[in-house]
């Protein structure tokens, strides 16, 4: 049994209510769609789905008992036409109500109601399976975008760690070539790229002094930044000017990072 | 007919009118991604005008 409905009629009679919730009706049938407040949206939900039930049994009885609420022909033959045998696989629930901020004047709280679309032919398939189990799943909501986006920042975020530590971002990568810490991140790219599980053995090259890295700090128990910096001040006093002594690379200064 | 006997003071219209105080709106993100606006809850987006996804308002 339906609840009966709260507080005082829309309108002030209920013969006002009644025109009102017939006129609410012609239209919503008339146009699909139509913005009102919230009270009337929801006192009208009931009366519009109770004529599309009787649009849906199409008999001459029940497009009578539709002509007594709607008095419009063009629009119950549009009900019974169009909008009934729309819904021919849909349990109820025929309309949606849409809260739409408050209404500029009087700050009334206004919502759209409109008729739902058909069911597809999956919603179709997955409630009478549904109805076959006797149980009720909720539909699954953009998983699958989700998971995707999870995979491209994985692969975003490995190929930025081999950036980094590549000959581009760095600018003495000769002098840490046998530390630890650039070992680790070149075997993760090298992971990325050849994915049969091939990893090159940069463990038995030792670093030696070049023309652009004057000075090699070899220590496995130092940090790649300390041996990094100690050469560059042994370089510097030998150079004699630390200010430049950047520019003794080859390119010059280092590139910028694409980032 | 009844009518005040006193007039009030200032200070006890201005204790009375201390009162009178604006509460924040309750306010949640967007959630299109593409908007991210804050917006009431359980309503339509009015930056977007999406509400689950889907067009509501004509923006």
């Amino acid at each position: 049994m339906p609840t009966p409905t709260k507080g005082p009629r829309l309108g002030g009679s209920p013969a006002h209510e009644r025109l009102m919730l017939a006129n609410l009706a012609t239209s919503l049938f008339e146009h699909g769609k139509i913005t009102t407040t919230e009270a009337k949206a929801k006192r009208l939900r009931p009366l519009a789905e109770k004529l599309v039930t009787f649009a849906k049994r199409g008999d001459l009885h029940a497009r009578r008992q539709v002509m007594t609420t709607i008095r419009d022909k063009n629009v119950v033959h549009h009900l019974f036409a169009e909008i009934g045998p729309r819904y021919e696989n849909r349990p109820g629930g025929y309309t949606r109500i849409v809260k739409v901020g408050p209404r500029k004047g009087d700050n009334a709280p206004m919502a759209v109601i409109e008729m739902v679309e058909a069911l597809t032919v999956a919603q179709q398939a997955v409630g009478e399976a549904e109805r076959a189990r006797g149980t009720r799943f909720a539909t699954p909501r953009s998983g699958g975008s989700s998971a995707a986006g999870e995979v491209t920042a994985d692969t975003a975020a490995l190929t930025d760690a081999g950036g980094t530590t590549g000959p581009g971002g760095d600018t003495s990568p000769d002098v840490t070539e046998g530390s630890e810490g650039v070992d680790d991140a070149q075997a993760v790219v090298t992971d990325v790229f050849t994915p049969d599980g091939e990893t090159q053995d940069d463990t038995a090259v030792t670093p030696e002094p070049k023309r652009e890295n004057a000075a090699v700090v070899d220590d496995e128990a130092i940090s790649p930044e300390v041996a990094a910096a100690a050469a560059a001040e042994v370089e510097a006093a030998e150079l004699g000017d630390a200010a430049t002594a950047g520019r003794q690379a080859p390119g010059g200064e280092s590139e910028r990072d694409p980032k | 007919m009844a009518v005040p006997k006193r007039r009030m003071s200032r200070s006890n219209t201005r204790s009375r009118r201390s009162q009178w105080k604006a509460t924040a709106p309750t306010l949640a993100p967007c959630p299109n991604r593409a908007c991210g606006e804050l917006k009431p809850p359980h309503q339509a987006c009015p930056t977007c005008g999406q509400y689950d996804g889907r067009q509501t308002i004509a923006v």
